[in-house]
C-alpha cells in the first residue's frame, strides 16, 4: 500500500475517535468529577465516605453476592444444554440455539413483566400449585424471585459464548483423545472443559455485569424496600436533591472498578482470550 | 444419555417458554382478570390499537433505531477501516478499547455518565436539552462497538491484495473502495446495521437517564406501564412483539439457509 | 512375515447411500509397512478410520490378533492414529500432549516422564517440552503427533496423509524419518497417501485402491513392474498403454507388428492390454527400429529429455537421454521384457495414449473426480 492511501484510510478513524473522547471519554471523566465534588463543585472525599456510611456498602455486597448465584445458576444450567446442542447435527443444533435464542430478543421488560406474571400470588403458577394439592405459596417478592429473573433473564447470554465455542472444537481433537484412550467421561473432562473455558468466561461476564448493576428486576420480583446496587443508581439520578447527583457518581464509580476488578480476576483464568462474544 | 439430554433440552425450555406463553395466553382473556381465563376475545388488542401513548412510543423507537443505526454503521465502518490500517499496534489497541468502554461497562453507568455530561452541558448551554437528540447520541455511542465488532473480522479476512488488484486494474483509490472493499466487508456492514437496529430498539436502561419527558420510546412506554398496576392491554403488546420477532428471526433463517444452499451449489458446479 | 496382526474381511461401507467401500478384503502382518494408495475419494480413509475404530463397517469383520473388533470402540483399540492436520490439543504444551494418553492410563509420574522424555527424543524434539503446540512448525507438529500416538506403544500405527501439509524438502526428510522410526520400533504402520512417490519408497506392501475397491496388493516392485490393470499401470509412474493381442504365449501384437515378451498363460488371440514404460524404450536409428514415428514434442527434464512420438497416430511418452528435435523421425526397440501384458479390464481405454498430455490436464482431471 502507499503511504498516501494509507494516510487517507487512517483519517476514517478520524471522525470516530472525536466521537469516543466526546461521548465515551468525556462523560465518564464528568463521572470522576461529580464523584469527587460537592453540590458546590468544591472538591470532597464525603460521597465516598458516605458510601461506607450509610450501608450503601452492604447493598454493594447484597448485588455481588446476588449476581454471583445467579451467574453459578445460569452457568449450571447452561453448559450442559450446550455441550448437548453441539452434539447434535449441524442444522438440528442451528434450529434449537435459534429457539434458545429466541426469548432474549424480546424486551427484558418484557421477559421480567412476564415472569412476576407468572409468579404472582393469584397468577397462573400458583393456580396450578393449588390444583395439584400444593397449596399457595408465596412466589413474588422474595429474593429467590429475584435470582430466577436474573437467571432467567441471562440465561441466553452464558448459553450463546459456550455453544459457539464447543461447537467449533475440532472433531478431530475428541477422535484423537478418543484414540488415545479417553471414554466419555475423559473426553469431557480433559479435552471439552478445558478447551471451552474462554466461552466460559465470556458468558460468565455477559452475565455477571448485568446482573450486578440490574435495577428494574429487584424492583418487579424483589420484597419490598429490597434494593440491589442499581437501584441505589437510579434513585440517586432520578432525584432533585442537590447533592444526588454527586453521591450517584461516586456509587457509579465505584461499581464500575469493583466490575473491572472482577472481570481482571476473570481473565486471568482464560489467558486474556474471549473465545465466543455474543455477535 | 441420549434421553436424558433430550428431556433437560425439554426442561430448560419449558423454563424460557412459559412466562411468555402464559402472558400470551391471557392476552386473549376477555375479563381484566390476571387470575382467572374468563373467555376468549381480542378485546385488549383493539385496546391497544387505539393506546395512542403506545403508538406514539412506538414510532419514536423505530425513528430512533433507524436514524442511529445508520449514523453508527456509516461511522463505525469508515472507523473500522481507519482503525485497520493504523500503523501502530498500540494505538490501535487504544483505539478499540476505549470503543469497547460502553460494551463492557454496565448499563446504567454509561447511561448516567451520559445524562450527567448532558446535565452539565444543559447547565452551561440550556435547560433540558434531554430529548431525540440526547437519545440519539447516546444509541449512536452504544452501537458503535458493535458495527465495529462485526466489520472489523471482514476486513481482517479480506486479501489485501484485492484493492491493489482494483488499482492495478485501473481505479482510483476511491473507486477501489465502492468497487473492492465495500463489496467484500459488505455482509460485516449489514449485519452491523441490523444488530445496531435491534440493540436500539431493544434499548431501556441507557435511554431511561437520556430521555427526557417530551420523547418517550417503547421500552420506556413499557416500564412506566408494568410499573403501575397493569393493564392486560400490556400482554397483547408482549405477544404482538413476540409475534414480530418470531416472524423475521424466521424469514432471516431461511434467507440465511437459501443464501448457504446457493453458495454450495456454486461450489459444486 | 506370515503373522496375520490384522484383517479385513468383506467389508462394505456406505455413506448416504453411496457406496465407499465395496468389499474390502486385505491382511496385515505384524512389523510390515501398508501403504493405502489412490486418488482422493477412493476409499482409503475410510479404511483406515474402520481400522481405528471411528467408522463401523455396514458389513464384514474387523480381526485384529485373530479377534473381531468390530464393537470395541477406539479408546480401547492398541491401534493409534496420526491424523491429517495432527489433532493436537492446543490448550496441552507439547509435553503435556504426548504425557496425554499415558495420564489417561493413570501411569505413575516416573514412568510418564521417562516415555515422554523418550519420545521426544526419537523424534528429535528434546527440549522442546514446554512449548505451546501453537507455535511450532508444520513438521514439528507431526512430530509431537507422531510422539503422542507412539508413546502409549500402539501394535498399530495408522498415518493419515501425514505429510499432506509439509512442503517437499520436508516431505523427504520426513519420509526416512519415519521409515527409521518404523524399522527401529518394529511395529505395523499403516500409512495412506496418494503420492506414489512416498508409496513405493516408504512401504513393505501397497494397496492401490479405487473406487472402494482394491486394484492391487503387492511389493513396490510388484506394483510397478507388474501392473494388475490400466487404472494401476497409470496412477503409478508413467506408461503407454496399449491395446494388444495375444498371438500365443510369449508372442503378442500391438502397433501394428508383433512383439516378443515373457508373458503367457492368455488364451490365443486374447485382446489384452500391454504396459511399455517410457524409460524401458530403446532409441535408434530409422532403419534399424521395431517402429518407427515422428517426435511432435521435446521436454528437458534435467536428467533426461521426454519426448512425445507419433507412431500410427498413437502418442508414446519416450524417456531418453539424447536430444531429439521436434519433427524428426526416429526408430524404436522394445525387449520383450519391458512389455507387460495385462488382462482387459474396466479401465481398458479410459487412459488412451499422451495425446492431449500436459500436467495441467491431468490436474483438471483429478478436481473433477474430487467433485
Amino acid at each position: 500500500m502507499t503511504g498516501k492511501k494509507s494516510l487517507g484510510q487512517r483519517l476514517l478513524a478520524a471522525p470516530h475517535i472525536v466521537w469516543s473522547v466526546l461521548f465515551i471519554i468525556a462523560p465518564l471523566a464528568v463521572v470522576a468529577f461529580y464523584a469527587m465534588t460537592d453540590s458546590s463543585f468544591s472538591f470532597t472525599g464525603s460521597n465516598f465516605s458516605q458510601i461506607f456510611s450509610d450501608g450503601t456498602s452492604s447493598v454493594f455486597a447484597l448485588s455481588l453476592a446476588f449476581a454471583f448465584f445467579s451467574t453459578v445458576i445460569c452457568l449450571l444450567i447452561a453448559y450442559p444444554l450446550a455441550y448437548f446442542i453441539s452434539r447434535c447435527k449441524p442444522r438440528n443444533a442451528g434450529m434449537l440455539i435459534m429457539l434458545f435464542m429466541l426469548p432474549m430478543w424480546m424486551n427484558f421488560l418484557l421477559r421480567t413483566y412476564a415472569l412476576s406474571f407468572l409468579l404472582e400470588d393469584t397468577g397462573p403458577l400458583n393456580k396450578l400449585l393449588e390444583l395439584i394439592g400444593l397449596g399457595r405459596a408465596t412466589l413474588i417478592n422474595t429474593s429467590g424471585a429475584v435470582i430466577l429473573g436474573m437467571v432467567y433473564n441471562f440465561l441466553p447470554y452464558m448459553l450463546l459464548p459456550i455453544y459457539s465455542v464447543m461447537s467449533k472444537i475440532d472433531r478431530s481433537l475428541i477422535e484423537a483423545a478418543e484414540d488415545l484412550g479417553c471414554n466419555r467421561t475423559n473426553i469431557m473432562f480433559k479435552v471439552i472443559m478445558p478447551l471451552s473455558i474462554p466461552g466460559v468466561v465470556s458468558g460468565i461476564t455477559m452475565v455477571f455485569v448485568p446482573s450486578v448493576s440490574t435495577f428494574y428486576i429487584s424492583q418487579q420480583l424483589g420484597p419490598t424496600d429490597f434494593v440491589l446496587i442499581g437501584d441505589v443508581i437510579e434513585t440517586y439520578f432520578k432525584s432533585s436533591a442537590a447533592s444526588s447527583y454527586h453521591v450517584g457518581s461516586a456509587i457509579s464509580l465505584v461499581l464500575m472498578v469493583l466490575i473491572f476488578i472482577c472481570m481482571a480476576v476473570m481473565n486471568r483464568f482464560s489467558d486474556g482470550d474471549t473465545g465466543g462474544a455474543l455477535v | 444419555m441420549k434421553t436424558g439430554s433430550k428431556l433437560y433440552m425439554a426442561f430448560v425450555f419449558v423454563l424460557l417458554y412459559a412466562p411468555i406463553a402464559v402472558l400470551i395466553f391471557f392476552s386473549f382473556n376477555s375479563s381484566n382478570s390476571m387470575a382467572v381465563f374468563e373467555g376468549f376475545s381480542l378485546k385488549w388488542y383493539k385496546e391497544l390499537l387505539h393506546n395512542d401513548e403506545a403508538i406514539n412510543a412506538l414510532v419514536n423507537s423505530l425513528y430512533l433505531a433507524v436514524s442511529s443505526a445508520i449514523i453508527s454503521t456509516i461511522l463505525g465502518t469508515l472507523a473500522s477501516i481507519g482503525i485497520f490500517s493504523l500503523r501502530s499496534r498500540s494505538l490501535r489497541k487504544m483505539v478499540t478499547n476505549v470503543t469497547n468502554i460502553p460494551m463492557m461497562n454496565p448499563d446504567i453507568v454509561t447511561g448516567v455518565s451520559m445524562m450527567l455530561l448532558f446535565a452539565l452541558c444543559g447547565t452551561v448551554v440550556a435547560h433540558g436539552i434531554l430529548g431525540f437528540w440526547t437519545l440519539l447520541i447516546a444509541h449512536i455511542t452504544f452501537n458503535l462497538p458493535y458495527v465495529i465488532l462485526s466489520v472489523m473480522p471482514r476486513l481482517k479476512q479480506m486479501d489485501t491484495h484485492l484493492p491493489e488488484a482494483a488499482m492495478d486494474l485501473g481505479c482510483t483509490p476511491l473507486q477501489a473502495f465502492f468497487k473492492v472493499e465495500l463489496q467484500e466487508i459488505l455482509p460485516g456492514v449489514l449485519s452491523g446495521l441490523l444488530m445496531a437496529f435491534t440493540l436500539s430498539l431493544d434499548d431501556f436502561v441507557i435511554s431511561y437517564f437520556c430521555a427526557g419527558n417530551s420523547f418517550q420510546t417503547l421500552p420506556i412506554y413499557i416500564y412506566s406501564q408494568t410499573k403501575r398496576r397493569v393493564t392486560p392491554d400490556m400482554n397483547a403488546l408482549c405477544a404482538v412483539i413476540f409475534v414480530v420477532i418470531l416472524i423475521l428471526l424466521i424469514v432471516r433463517n431461511l434467507m440465511a439457509g437459501r443464501q448457504s444452499g446457493k453458495s454450495t451449489r456454486k461450489a459444486r458446479s | 512375515m506370515s503373522n496375520k496382526l490384522l484383517e479385513l474381511k468383506n467389508i462394505s461401507v456406505c455413506f448416504d447411500g453411496e457406496a465407499i467401500l465395496k468389499n474390502i478384503n486385505l491382511y496385515i502382518c505384524n512389523g510390515e509397512f501398508v501403504t493405502l494408495l489412490g486418488p482422493s475419494g477412493c476409499g482409503k480413509t475410510t479404511t483406515l478410520r474402520i481400522i481405528a475404530g471411528f467408522v463401523n463397517p455396514d458389513s464384514g469383520d474387523v480381526l485384529f490378533d485373530g479377534k473381531r473388533i468390530n464393537d470395541i470402540p477406539p479408546y480401547k483399540r492398541e491401534i493409534n492414529t496420526i491424523f491429517q492436520k495432527y489433532a493436537l490439543f492446543p490448550h496441552l504444551d507439547v509435553y503435556e500432549n504426548v504425557a496425554f494418553g499415558l495420564r489417561i492410563k493413570k501411569l505413575p509420574e516416573s514412568e510418564i516422564r521417562a516415555t515422554v522424555s523418550e519420545m521426544l527424543s526419537l523424534v528429535n524434539l528434546k527440549g522442546f517440552g514446554s512449548r505451546n503446540v501453537e507455535s511450532l512448525s508444520g513438521g514439528q507438529q507431526q512430530r509431537v503427533a507422531i510422539a503422542r500416538a507412539l508413546a502409549v506403544r500402539p501394535r498399530v500405527l495408522l498415518l493419515d496423509e501425514p505429510l499432506g501439509a509439509l512442503d517437499l524438502k520436508l516431505r523427504k526428510d520426513m519420509q526416512n524419518e519415519l521409515k527409521g522410526i518404523q524399522q527401529r520400533l518394529g511395529i505395523t504402520f499403516i500409512y495412506v497417501t496418494h503420492d506414489q512417490e512416498e508409496a513405493l519408497s516408504m512401504s513393505d506392501t501397497v494397496v492401490v485402491m479405487d473406487n472402494g475397491v482394491i486394484q492391487q496388493i503387492g511389493t513396490p516392485l510388484d506394483i510397478y513392474n507388474e501392473p494388475k490393470n490400466a487404472f494401476v499401470a497409470d496412477f503409478i509412474g508413467e506408461s503407454n498403454i496399449l491395446d494388444a493381442r495375444m498371438i500365443e504365449d510369449y508372442r503378442c501384437f500391438f502397433s501394428g507388428r508383433e512383439f516378443k515378451c515373457l508373458d503367457s498363460g492368455f488364451s490365443r488371440n486374447e485382446p489384452v492390454d500391454a504396459v511399455v514404460r517410457p524409460e524401458d524404450v530403446d532409441v535408434v536409428p530409422v532403419g534399424e527400429g521395431m517402429l518407427c514415428g515422428t517426435v511432435t514434442s521435446v521436454t528437458f527434464k534435467g536428467v533426461h529429455f521426454e519426448i512425445i512420438v507419433d507412431i500410427g497416430n498413437f502418442k508414446w511418452m519416450i524417456q531418453t537421454t539424447d536430444f531429439h528435435e521436434v519433427g524428426a523421425r526416429i526408430g524404436l526397440n522394445i525387449d520383450p521384457d519391458a512389455i507387460h501384458i495385462m488382462k482387459k479390464s474396466e479401465y481398458s481405454g479410459r487412459f488412451g495414449d499422451y495425446s492431449t498430455f500436459s500436467d495441467e490436464i491431468e490436474e483438471m482431471s483429478i478436481n473433477e473426480e474430487e467433485n
